[in-house]
């Protein structure tokens, strides 16, 4: 029982961090029906950025733990943003109307880039987060222990989650990025200028997988300019399973997929637990093509 | 007034509009036939900014519209109903005509704009919270239409609205396009049926092949014996 609830927290909090990178992906996927193959390069970017401003700002100590890693989380969301919306407007933008090879190639290169640029800037070692920037606590839950980490990352990506959830749902703005979603030219008669929509989730995006990028840094203490590969595959199984371009698909897949795999890990094989993810991916569009909550209803009757 | 001067637009290096020239004065119903292929869709789109000309001008009042991005000509007062509805099928029906009001940031206004066009298409009320592809073709195109008219364009562009709908649904439409024109409201209207649209306009353009090949009084139209032959089942009408 105790085993099984720490493999279930830990899957809980990694699939947080698979979801919040997987609404990268499909978001852009939504708007642009491209598959940004750089955003996993976008989150390690953030996991970079929030090492050099940890070691370098010194936000904890100026204004104590709590304050000074929700000012870190937003500084580093706020940069990777800005990487992202440069990404769109260098890469993708220019091809917009080019055969979609030409985007995917982009793209690929795009990611090659990022992940070299790290590599000369930091290194190709494996760069270390500063240790007691979390208390190394565990929390209290019914008896039972979970480390701080854990219980914060799980909630600060529930939190972003449901604040992206409500803004899609209930805000003009997000009604507007599904309209392009659906139909872009349609959204052009409506008044929406596609191009901004597009920036948006260029910046919504990143912001997220910046995000995750800071909460793997924090996790495991130890990243690596490569990490976004294997990082951004298992996002992308995440948003595939959930359905590719639906939102609350991505969050379900990326919860899913982490629990899965933690599970999978411990009562089955370590050895295994790539291949019971992909095993699940390929399992589920067996049975759904569409993906969990892909399209229930057609667009066009 | 509209106005579509010399307009010229080609699909890659096809010119699909030779010299178009057609005017639209305010509060008039104008309606343009002509054969599948004639190029009246791609007018319409030109109007609305989707499509970009190569040749030509179309203004409204002094503002030259095809310099402008269609979401600013959605400002302007132009509202564009495109053809095969075009509706987002997986949002619901409110969110469909909320999104017509995107430009709009006057909440009460918009509200009674909503409210008004309930009371054109009550079906729609009732189908509120519905998504919108779940609806019928008929009430597609009500949803379209009233998405539109969101905006609260001056000038409403319909393209073929009649399209697909049992004769009963035709003329409910038909009656409502008068009932916005009769609310102030500009339109230009493109059909396959010649005759309702006839009846319905105070002028008309026929189109072959990307060309104008008349232009009249759609009573004279009505009356023109080879726009009968061609547009209205031949003969005596
Ligand atoms: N997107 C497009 N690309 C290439 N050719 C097109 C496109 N849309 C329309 N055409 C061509 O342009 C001409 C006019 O089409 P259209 O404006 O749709 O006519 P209508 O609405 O009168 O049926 C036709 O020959 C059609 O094949
Ligand atoms: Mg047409």
């Amino acid at each position: 029982m105790e085993e099984f609830f720490q493999q279930l927290t830990n899957g809980l909090a990694v699939g947080g961090i698979y979801a919040l990178i997987a609404l990268g992906y499909t978001m852009v996927y939504g708007v642009l029906k491209l598959i940004n193959f750089a955003h996993g390069d976008l989150f390690t970017i953030g996991s970079y950025l929030g090492l050099t401003l940890l070691t370098s700002l010194f936000l904890s100590d100026r204004l104590g733990p709590g304050a000074g890693i929700v000012v870190l989380a937003l500084m580093v969301m706020g940069l990777v943003a800005l990487v992202g919306a440069l990404l769109e407007r260098v890469a993708y933008r220019p091809l917009r109307h080019s055969p979609r090879l030409s985007a995917v190639v982009s793209a690929l290169g795009a990611s090659i880039f990022f992940s070299n640029t790290l590599m000369l800037i930091y290194g190709a070692r494996f760069q270390v987060y500063p240790q007691g920037i979390l208390p190394k606590t565990a929390i209290d839950l019914f008896g039972l222990y979970v480390p701080l980490v854990r219980v914060l990352i799980l909630g600060a990506s529930v939190v972003m989650m449901i604040a992206l959830y409500a803004f899609i749902q209930k805000t003009k703005i997000g009604t507007a990025i599904r309209a392009a979603a659906i139909d872009q030219d349609a959204a052009r008669l409506m008044g929406i200028d596609v191009n901004r929509v597009i920036l948006m989730v260029f910046l919504i995006g990143p912001a997220l997988g910046g995000a995750a990028g800071l909460m793997v840094g924090l996790h495991y203490g130890q990243i690596n300019f490569t990490m976004g590969w294997v990082y951004g595959l298992k996002a992308f199984t995440a948003a595939i399973l959930g359905g590719i371009g639906n939102i609350p698909g991505a969050m379900v897949g990326g919860i899913l997929l982490g629990v899965i795999e933690a599970l999978g890990a411990a009562y089955l094989s370590i050895a295994w637990k790539d291949a019971i993810a992909f095993g699940v991916l390929i399992f589920i569009l067996i049975v759904r093509p569409t993906g969990l909550l892909g399209e229930r209803v057609a667009e066009k009757v | 007034m509209l106005r579509l001067v010399d307009l010229r637009v080609k699909y890659g290096n096809i010119e699909v509009l030779h010299g178009i020239r057609l005017t639209v004065k305010p509060g008039e119903i104008v309606t343009i036939l002509g054969a599948n292929g004639a190029g009246k869709s791609t007018t319409l789109l030109t109007i609305s900014g989707l499509v970009k000309p190569s040749g030509g001008a179309v203004t409204l009042d002094e503002t030259p519209l095809h310099k402008l991005p269609p979401h600013e000509i959605v400002r302007r007062g132009v509202a564009h109903v495109p053809e095969g509805r075009r509706i987002f099928g997986t949002l619901t029906v409110q969110e469909n005509l909320n999104l017509g009001a995107f430009t709009r940031s006057d909440t009460g206004q918009i509200s009674k704009t909503r409210e008004w066009i309930y009371e054109l298409f009550p079906i729609l009320a009732e189908r509120r919270r519905q998504l919108a592809g779940t609806l019928s073709g008929g009430e597609q195109q009500m949803l379209a239409i009233g998405r539109g008219l969101m905006s609260r364009p001056r000038i409403l562009l319909l393209d073929e609205p009649s399209l697909g709908l049992a004769p009963l649904l035709v003329k409910t439409i038909f009656e409502t396009i008068k009932t916005i024109n009769a609310s102030g409201v500009t339109v230009v209207l493109v059909e396959q049926n010649a005759r309702a649209a006839l009846k319905l306009a105070h002028r008309g353009y026929v189109m072959e092949l990307g060309r104008i090949a008349l232009e009249d009084d759609a009573a004279k139209l009505l009356a023109n014996p080879d726009v009968q032959k061609a547009y209205l089942g031949g003969g005596a009408a």
